[in-house]
């Protein structure tokens, strides 16, 4: 078989090209899907006192109580997710600021000295310190 | 006085070739591009000929007088884009002269320009982040320039093919035979 340019341009590809192009568009989509995703937590971290309590998987829905100066905060895991749902602290803010997803976000109860951090694989980047 | 250089037919074949490689550089730089890196790189095209008609020799050649005489030309000699340029050709030839040891049957100028054209951002991408720009925020442009590398490896490919196919033909237009 002799391959000219009268074929078209198709006929100019070879099984081995192809299958370049598929591996090629494989790595490029492996690319986008790691680089311009925000990196899926996998585990919450939570903390009292500067300690941490507990390390809690986030596929298992539960609640969690982490005890602090003011009194108890409820931790809740839903779906993947993870919030504060009930705090002693005055202005509310960690539990205003909802349900967190992703690795590296957190939510500080500061007066109840109750933290909760969402971890994966791969941590976002803290603006506090970079 | 008079000044006599000897010079051999393959002297003046590779001239020629890089002068046809710095030419579709030089008209590449005025096409305007979205994001600053992102070219068609048609004078891969020359290097690609080049390798399939003349082997690895001369296309190292027809590559180092093309990124040299062609960032003179444009005013970025020793420049950064110039370093960029050259690690580029570096590492798109390294991955053809790999490349090339597929087997024919099944690999076809596609899949070697494919292969250059990824080794060429790979190579690019690895000297802005250790030189630089070394902040991971770069990689966020990594999967952009990985798509254009497919989309353009995949094009030069196909017309190195065409211009390859149409050289065995009688009466095709030879890009590369002697005048």
């Amino acid at each position: 078989m002799k391959t000219t340019g009268n074929d078209g341009l198709l006929g100019l590809i070879k099984p081995g090209d192809w299958l370049v192009m598929v591996g090629g568009a494989a790595a490029t989509a492996w690319l986008f899907a790691a680089l311009w995703q925000g990196h899926a937590a996998d585990k919450a971290v939570v903390r009292a006192g500067g300690k941490v309590v507990a390390e809690l998987s986030l596929t298992q829905n539960r609640s969690f109580l982490a005890h602090g100066p003011l009194g108890t905060s409820r931790i809740e895991i839903r779906d993947r997710r993870a919030r504060v749902a009930q705090d002693p602290s005055p202005r509310q803010y960690c539990v205003q600021q909802g349900w967190l997803s992703k690795a590296g976000e957190a939510a500080l109860c500061l007066p109840n000295q109750v933290s909760l951090e969402l971890t994966g694989t791969k941590k976002l980047y803290d603006s506090l310190s970079y | 006085m008079h000044i006599h250089i000897q010079t051999t037919a393959e002297d003046h074949r590779i001239a020629r070739l890089a002068a046809f490689a710095i030419g579709l550089s030089l008209v590449e730089a005025a096409i305007p591009s979205p994001l600053p890196g992102i070219k068609p790189g048609l004078a891969n095209i020359i290097t690609l000929l080049v390798l399939e008609r003349f082997g690895m020799r001369a296309a190292i050649w027809v590559s180092l007088l093309r990124v040299v005489a062609g960032s003179l030309l444009l005013g970025t000699f020793l420049s950064p884009s110039f370093v960029l340029s050259a690690s580029g050709a570096a590492a798109s030839l390294a991955a053809l002269a790999l490349a090339r040891h597929l087997p024919k049957a099944a690999f076809g100028p596609v899949s070697m320009s494919i292969a250059a054209s990824f080794a060429h951002v790979a190579g690019q991408m690895a000297v802005v982040y250790l030189w630089l720009i070394p902040h991971a925020g770069i990689l966020y442009l990594v999967p952009v320039f990985a798509a254009a590398a497919l989309l353009f490896g995949s094009v030069n490919g196909l017309i190195t093919a065409r211009l390859l196919a149409d050289e065995q033909a009688p009466a095709g237009c030879a890009v590369l035979s002697p005048p």
